[in-house]
């Protein structure tokens, strides 16, 4: 039952991004049309090889409070610091989550996958500290502080409790790393008292990579650190289908930026550009999570989920698809 | 002694693929090797059951070993996880020895011990860890045509132990990559891909994020690459690996990795392929070698598998029989190969991990009994 001036329209802050990127959001901003969804883009322009992101994209998301935005490819190696990191520091987007499951018509090697890991997303290997010590020996600043990991931890059973998942599992390799991430598992068992309707139990990352592939079914939520997070996330869509369907999202106090769950292949190969045979599912259901992000469920409701074809194609039957 | 391991290290070196003959088939191998006077004195081997199942395993191995009369004899010591220190009198034996073979070491999460795997593999220099991902037939899997082999380094990276409180609430891990082991151990998977025929090296990063650091070990394998032009090279970002692993497994051959990610890989490309349990692998160094089941997962157990005496044996076989090639004695090898195959074949080893019932004991007759 909404209330008078709930239809208003929202502006929402869009990235096309390179590589398949523009294909991508292109998809979405032609289902969105169709829908006639309360939503109105202001697009701009940002390169992966740009030194920062401009101010005025900021400002834009500041102001928006919503992003949405196809993937920034990174250059290995020297000079130019990741844009996608430098996106989340600025908005101290903490949490990135991405939703792996199995898609009715999507065919998989592993069943009953139903995982949403949850990752954090500012400091850890990703801290960008790094300095050769002398010629031939670098080292790299791994960060772990007990204010971040508690906050991720509490965004992770706060996340079960309201979303009626029945356990959360700490993914770490303390046997190691004893002080950084045992920091991190103590700031998670400390928040898991708080939530005692919710089983909490820890997993040390190499067991954690080899369950995935031969039992996912025993994994519902899983918080981790940066590095492992990222790897867990990409192990975990590619058992579910591939990063090409998977949403997902960074999301912080304030702000909150929707791409592609998994970070695989979010700018795709040339040959993928040329031919316009982008996926958009993943950002097409993103964009259904950013719907009910701003209270419009039902438009959320109605987004369907495609087959594989050409980008356009895939986007017509999307279209075609919604009543 | 440096140059005399050089062999050594290119029997190492060697797959223990099968050979292309049916599991019921005489081996056709022992005109091939022929011996010199006194290679068949017997050789020491250092034994550390370990923790957990490992006592379970290594007696499986015991127990094959003395079934065929291989030249081996095991001078076994017992080290355990929660020690300071491998005890001196251990790391002295696998100095005099050369090579060492162990079930898994428990390492406490948390606070003090640090990890006596890491200690021992520091204090030997076995800068490469080896792990071979391969489908066995008979063993059930949701990948088929998976054929990796992940070489890891083994010695620094993010295992350098290195952590500080900095302020009460914040921790700094140091990860330290160098120059000098990227290079070597970039060296010795070319190497490996070139004497055992394979046709691609990849390497597993994340230089997008850590520059400098990877950005490193990207360059000294680069510089390496070069000089084998025979094999492919190409680079690939961790996290694309993991779900290429998952979704084209046949894409990859050789996988040559910093120490994190190494570690990771190598699980994930073990479970793809039937399970860590299944895997073999070792570390090995300039001079000295410890072989173990190949990939860490699981490699303790759980205290329902040491009670009920369930443990799976079969990575720990495969790589005692790398290990009897290491020490130059192929036929036994090919014999233990061939029999553990044949039981897995066969489906007579339906351990827990496969979701069947069948204690070590009897899958370690089973395998005593295909031995020819």
């Amino acid at each position: 039952m909404p209330r008078p001036g709930d239809g208003a329209p929202r502006a929402v802050t869009l990235l096309p991004g390179d590589g398949i990127g523009p294909l991508v959001t292109g998809a979405v901003e032609q289902v969105m049309e169709a829908m006639h969804a309360p939503v109105y883009f202001e697009k701009y322009d940002v390169h992966g090889d740009m030194t920062t992101v401009p101010a005025e994209v900021l400002e834009s998301i500041r102001r928006n409070k919503v992003c949405l935005k196809g993937g920034l490819r990174t250059p290995v190696g020297g000079g130019v610091s990741s844009l996608n990191v430098q996106l989340r520091k600025e908005l101290d987007l903490y949490a990135s989550l991405v939703n792996c499951f199995n898609m009715v018509g999507v065919p998989t090697r592993h069943e009953n996958v139903d995982i949403v890991v949850i990752r954090e997303n500012t400091e850890g290997e990703y801290a960008g500290l790094e300095h050769e010590v002398v010629p031939g020996v670098v080292e790299s600043l791994k960060v772990i502080t007990k204010f971040c990991s508690e906050r991720i931890a509490k965004y992770a059973f706060e996340y079960a409790y309201l979303n009626n998942r029945k356990k959360v599992t700490a993914v770490h390799k303390a046997n190691i790393m004893k002080l950084a991430d045992g920091l991190f598992l103590e700031s998670c068992r400390n928040i898991a008292t708080k939530y005692p309707g919710i089983k909490y139990n820890e997993i040390i990352v190499d067991n954690c990579c080899m369950q995935l592939v031969s039992k996912p079914e025993q994994f519902d939520v899983m918080v981790t650190p940066n590095l492992y997070g990222n790897l867990v996330a990409n192990t975990a869509a590619g058992i579910a289908g591939g990063t090409g369907i998977m949403p997902g999202g960074n999301v912080g106090q304030g702000h909150a930026i929707f791409e592609q769950g998994a970070s695989a292949g979010n700018v795709g190969t040339e040959k993928q550009v040329a031919q316009n045979k982008a996926n958009p599912v993943a950002l097409l259901l993103s964009s259904a999570m950013m719907l009910r992000h701003l209270q419009f469920p039902s438009f959320a409701d109605r987004l369907e989920t495609p087959s594989s074809g050409s980008t356009q194609e895939v986007t017509d039957a999307v279209i075609a698809a919604l009543d």
